[in-house]
């Protein structure tokens, strides 16, 4: 093809229309997507004006109103140390979406990378890369993570050491199968006829097309990884106390389950109303970027 | 027989996984920092045996000796010893994994059972309320971690209500089933919106299949159709999808385990990194490598069974 | 966009007609409006004859046999009006258990593409013999007979062995002799026939055809024969129907249409079919595409590419009127096109 088709195929090919569509029409989104970001945004609102919500300290409690049950001067009761529990819940909230942020973000942004790379270049590096991600993926995901974690020592920055360690490779595969198919597409063809290199013609040409497969699921992983941050804080590896990660709060009403049934059950709500909102979103993006949402890969 | 070919295959084809858990697992102690010798013997342990423990690694000897004598060791069963427990690590091993393989097989089982139904429902009415009701459904239960909704299983069914016993696996095999009812229901509805999900996105395409139509045209019923024709096709890609997702089973056991008391490899696990028995810890890794991968395994030569396209390719 | 309005002279067979279908109107609701598939169709077919329809896709005559014998799902689809007589019945009227008992005992249907008509994890024999279970009780030894007849009666060769076997055992051409077999099995007055040559290598298309007709006359069923391909149309049918944007163009018999046809879309139709006596140097295509479904003008749909369109005809409703003794056309200047 002759230089002038070449860009003229490229003008016209589809380089990042959905992003754009996203963000351009909040009107047209879906419920799904409006209800899920209301309900995360709020949450995470809740989480950053915590010091202004609550008057009660998260970590130093008041001994005399230890084990109380929920009432009007605190909401949702108060733990074995006299801390108010909606307190804790509220700080959590902040420590939750962090985690559960940067512990799906940081792998997607290394596996789409590495991922678009091998799917495009081939080779060797495709090789390695696929060797490398069956290998981990032959444990399973939270037996490989808890083992990291005995190697490193418990705490929230091995925890994120781990999860980017084990992480990346769903992106990977997600990322270098939808490569298959688009390096065949024709602005790709054009892209190389205009003599653009490489690394240009997949992050910018092909990449955009292809994160949209990867965005959906990261929803679902985000939903998974706060699971697993607060599976790790309840076995006492995540997390250490006495930050009010919701998993560690769990852990901490374990022992005075009868009792204070409400330390152990209501920051599981909050799990659940973020995961829910969360996966709404998915939903909704899944519709909008015209992917299947599958997190069973 | 083109069975036995296959199977031999397939087996063969394994091997690369296999070597890597193996490595894997080797050097997960390597890894660790610190001296070796007193991460094996946790620092009490007499200079005999530690000599005896040198050999035994071969920890003079180069990498690739010291790897093949732990697969010498590991095929004839040694694993090591437990620094906390003071027993082989195979035996720790063995003795619990009758409680966790029946665990996982109870889980799988009630979570194909919650999510076959849902998802034929599902896809039947697709984008219809009832739909929408169970995939929205679904997500809530997809949020909830497993050992928060453990503990409450505990409190409600254990606790108050009193109808199942809250640590233990039983006595015989109806106290197994008791005993382990409320932990594969946690692990099961935990599962299950992840089946639901995939089993619908399956059923979908199948019942658009052009022989699900001339189906129709030959006058068959619609529940003949479903049964006999959508579900038979359905089986295989629901095989696919419990075995891409044992890994989340397996994880959903080991924090299970922990919550219910059930004395099974995954609360060993939990027991062993808590307590820095890294011998157990290695061991432990070798063998749930092993399990995902006999599952694959297994999921690969039932697809022979079911489906006749499987041998001719 | 709103069905035509005006009023119809319908077909009417002289003789027994098997299926009358009359006003036939099915409309495909989705997201982005309403398509409206079937509009108005109506034609009949003789008992023991064979009726094709003809059309591009998109012209509904996919859509039309799928309503005819209810297999549609609705929603999306529903059926707005029309009626369907087959053996004395308003099939629109019957229940959906009623109607389960018309389709594959009554009415048979063969479908387009052979590779995935058949269930990939059943043997042949019992996808055959499925219907006989299931409507006639036959089982067991019984119906495995029937099964190894039927696949010898459609040219399969060793059926005793064969009969065994899976889908993906066999060839393209012998997968749609399976079909036919299947669709056969109870022995239906009326055989609907999707393009059931068009996914086949051209060798094996005539072998097909040439079974069909040859259980024609074996049988006695008549046939409902779909293609886009006027060849096959001109050698096979008694008489066509020509289709168009869900609406039917011409119907005739099938030796008076090809002489003397009386819509320009037919003979657009004629007019691109390259013939193998004639030297030419260039095809005569039809300028132009079918048109936007969605947005459907209230005149002929052919309007815009009609080369002898009047300015009324994009705005006059159209609707099939007799033109000569047994030929029905929608055109509003039937007498244009011979000029």
């Amino acid at each position: 093809m002759n230089v002038e088709t070449a860009y003229q195929t490229l003008r016209t090919g589809k380089v990042s229309d959905a992003m754009f569509g996203v963000v351009h029409g909040v009107r047209t989104w879906p419920f799904s997507l409006k209800s899920g970001a209301a309900i995360v945004a709020v949450v995470a609102l809740l989480g950053v004006l915590a010091p202004v919500l609550t008057p009660y300290d998260p970590i130093v409690g008041n001994y005399s109103e230890a084990l109380d049950p929920p009432s009007l001067a605190h909401p949702f009761g108060t733990d074995n140390f006299g801390r108010d529990l909606l307190a804790r819940v509220l700080y959590g909230a902040a420590i939750d979406l962090q985690i559960g942020f940067v512990a799906t973000y940081v792998p997607l942004v290394i596996g789409v990378a590495l991922g678009a790379m091998a799917g495009y270049l081939g080779g060797w590096f495709d090789s390695l890369l696929m060797r490398l991600v069956d290998l981990l993926i032959a444990f399973p995901f939270l037996v490989l993570i808890i083992v990291i974690l005995a190697i490193l020592g418990p705490g929230i920055q091995n925890m994120y050491i781990a999860i980017f360690a084990v992480g990346w490779t769903l992106y990977a595969r997600l990322a270098r199968a939808e490569m298959l198919v688009i390096r065949e597409q024709e602005y790709i063809l054009a892209a190389r006829a205009l003599g653009y290199g490489r690394l240009r013609i997949i992050f910018r040409h092909a990449l955009p097309n292809l994160i949209g497969s990867s965005l959906v699921f990261s929803m679902s992983d985000f939903v998974l990884n706060i699971l697993l941050a607060s599976s790790l804080s309840f076995f006492g590896m995540g997390v250490q106390p006495p930050a009010p990660e919701w998993g560690a709060i769990v852990s901490d009403g374990r022992d005075w389950l009868l009792q204070a049934w409400w330390i152990a059950t209501l920051p599981g709500l909050a799990i659940i109303v973020t995961g829910l909102g969360l996966s709404l979103i998915g939903d909704g993006l899944s519709k909008i970027l015209g992917q299947r949402n599958n997190p069973a890969l | 027989m083109r069975l036995v070919g296959y199977s031999v295959r397939r087996v063969f084809e394994m091997m690369p996984a296999l070597l890597g858990i193996t490595l894997f697992s080797f050097l997960f102690i390597k890894l660790l920092p610190g001296d070796p010798i007193m991460i094996m013997f946790g620092g009490r342990a007499s200079p005999e045996t530690i000599a005896a423990g040198r050999a035994r690694l071969g920890l003079d000897e180069p990498l690739s000796t010291q790897y093949l004598l732990f697969l010498t060791n590991a095929v004839q069963g040694d694993l090591g010893r437990s620094i906390t427990q003071r027993a082989p690590v195979t035996q720790l091993i063995g003795e619990r994994l009758v409680p966790s393989l029946f665990l996982l097989a109870y889980s799988t089982i009630i979570s194909v059972a919650l999510a076959l139904p849902l998802a034929i429902l599902s896809a039947q009415r697709s984008e219809q309320p009832v739909d929408h009701v169970i995939r929205t459904f679904g997500m809530i239960t997809f949020a909830m971690p497993s050992f928060w909704l453990g503990l409450l299983m505990i409190l409600l069914f254990g606790l108050v209500f009193g109808l199942f016993p809250i640590s233990g696996w039983g006595e015989d095999f109806l106290g197994h089933l008791h005993s382990l009812f409320l932990p594969s229901l946690t692990i099961g509805l935990f599962l299950a919106p992840i089946l639901i999900q995939s089993l619908r996105s399956s059923l979908l395409d199948i019942m658009q299949a052009e022989y699900i139509e001339a189906a129709r045209a030959k006058g068959l019923s619609a529940s003949r159709v479903m049964w006999k024709h959508v579900l038979r096709n359905a089986l295989i890609p629901t095989i696919t999808i419990l075995a891409v997702n044992v890994g989340f089973l397996i994880g959903g056991t080991v924090v299970v385990e922990s919550v219910f008391g059930i004395p099974g490899v995954g609360r060993l696990l939990i027991q062993s990194v808590l307590s820095r028995d890294y011998p157990t810890i290695q061991g432990l890794t070798l063998v749930f490598g092993l399990l995902v991968m006999s599952v694959n395994l297994l999921a690969d030569l039932s697809y022979v069974v079911i489906d006749p396209r499987v041998i001719y390719k | 966009m709103s069905a035509n309005t005006a009023p119809q002279s319908l077909p009417k067979s002289d003789g027994a007609s098997l299926l009358t279908v009359t006003e036939l109107t099915t409309e495909f609701r989705t997201a982005g409006g309403t398509i409206v598939a079937n509009n108005r169709v109506s034609l009949w077919v003789e008992a023991a004859k064979i009726l094709g329809i003809v059309g591009e896709s998109g012209s509904g005559k996919s859509v039309l046999c799928r309503s005819i014998l209810r297999l549609l799902p609705s929603p999306p689809a529903h059926i707005m009006g029309g009626e369907v007589w087959f053996n004395g019945r308003d099939l629109f009227k019957l229940s959906e258990a009623e109607m389960q008992a018309v389709r594959g005992v009554e009415i048979g249907m063969i479908f387009q593409d052979p590779m995935t008509s058949l269930n990939p994890v059943w043997r042949i024999g019992d996808q055959i013999t499925e219907g006989l279970r299931v409507h006639k009780g036959i089982t067991g030894k019984e119906a495995r007979q029937i099964g190894i007849e039927l696949l010898h009666k459609v040219g399969i060769p060793s059926p005793q062995t064969r009969i065994d076997d899976y889908p993906h055992r066999l060839s393209g051409g012998m997968r749609q002799r399976v079909v036919i077999a299947m669709a056969i099995a109870s022995q239906p007055k009326l055989l609907l026939a999707d393009e059931p040559t068009t996914a086949l290598d051209v060798t094996i298309q005539d072998q097909i055809l040439a079974l069909m007709l040859q259980l024609q006359e074996q049988t006695g069923m008549a046939i409902i024969l779909v293609s886009h391909d006027m060849g096959v149309v001109a050698e096979t049918t008694d008489r066509v129907a020509v289709m168009y944007a869900g609406q039917v163009m011409e119907l005739a018999t099938t030796d008076a249409m090809f002489r003397n046809p009386q819509h320009p879309y037919t003979l657009g139709l004629l007019n691109s079919i390259p013939r193998i006596e004639r030297k030419v140097d260039r095809l005569i295509p039809m300028q132009g595409q079918p048109p936007n479904l969605l947005k459907l003008s209230r005149g002929c749909p052919f309007a815009n590419r009609c080369p002898v369109a009047t300015p009324d005809c994009a705005e006059t409703p159209i609707a099939l009127r007799e033109v000569e003794p047994g030929h029905y056309s929608a055109c509003l200047y039937p007498e244009r096109v011979s000029a």
